[in-house]
């Protein structure tokens, strides 16, 4: 399956990216991908190992299954208001 | 209710204007503004991002638990991304109700939410030229939440601990 990943704030700035197309195998979770990506090493290897997420615009945990379509959005510690 | 993500000047009467209020005794109108001083370095400005699409669900989440704990649907909430001078207004909460003990929970748990789930980022301008991020609370996905916050009705919103992140609003 395929999703789409993306990034703000500090995490684009680290990554240089906005948003990334990842593959991954079926039934995959969000820790997965994490590892997946931060297994990919610099810079990829400075986000945390447990960020927060965002499925479809949902905060969800490391144990969330995905599926093909999903976005995925990394979510670094807010700062609103 | 007005509920908004918006790139634009806030007007804070004309946000106070939409909750009404002719028939409440209380209005509360909260000011979120841009600082000149933070960590001892003085600011000039404040650069707001925002996930956008998912920032307006979460707010319209927020301002409808608040509307729950205040008993009326009269809230209003307007957060403001992009480049804030210092003094700007970043967000503008509007409550109005027939007391003011509810007028004052529903506006700090308003305030209190948007600091711990609203993906929305703030960058500081020194007058040194430098910028950084300013520090800011780990959203919990839901489910993780409801065991380590109060539900929102029981009307005593907010902690003092909920304040972790340094800089902002004062």
């Amino acid at each position: 399956m395929r999703v789409q990943t993306r990034f703000f704030a500090f995490y684009r700035d680290l990554l240089g990216s906005t948003e990334l197309t990842v593959d991954l195998p079926d039934g995959a979770t969000v820790g997965d991908l994490v590892s997946s990506l931060r297994g990919r090493g610099r810079p990829f290897d400075g986000l945390p190992v447990a960020p927060a997420v965002a499925v479809n615009r949902t905060y969800r945990g490391l144990e969330a299954h995905l599926t093909d379509g999903d976005e995925v959005a990394f979510i670094p510690p807010v700062a609103g208001g | 209710m007005l509920i908004e993500i918006t790139h634009d000047p806030i007007d804070p009467d004309a946000v106070r204007r939409s909750v009404g209020g002719s028939h409440d005794g209380a209005v509360l109108l909260f000011l979120g503004t841009v600082r000149n001083h933070n960590d001892g370095r003085t600011v000039d400005g404040m650069e707001y991002e925002a996930y956008e699409e998912m920032a307006s669900e979460v707010l319209r989440a927020i301002a409808e638990e608040a509307a729950t704990a205040l008993g009326t649907d009269r809230v209003a909430v307007v957060h403001r991304i992009g480049s804030l001078a210092v003094g700007e207004v970043s967000v503008a909460i509007a409550v109005s109700s027939p007391h003011r003990a509810q007028a004052y929970d529903a506006s700090r748990y308003a305030i209190e939410e948007i600091k711990k789930r609203l993906p929305v980022w703030k960058r500081e301008h020194y007058t040194d030229g430098e910028r950084s991020w300013v520090r800011g609370q780990t959203p919990r996905p839901v489910e993780e939440k409801a065991n380590m916050s109060e539900p929102p009705s029981d009307g005593r919103p907010g902690s003092a601990g909920a304040e972790r992140g340094k800089g902002g609003m004062a």
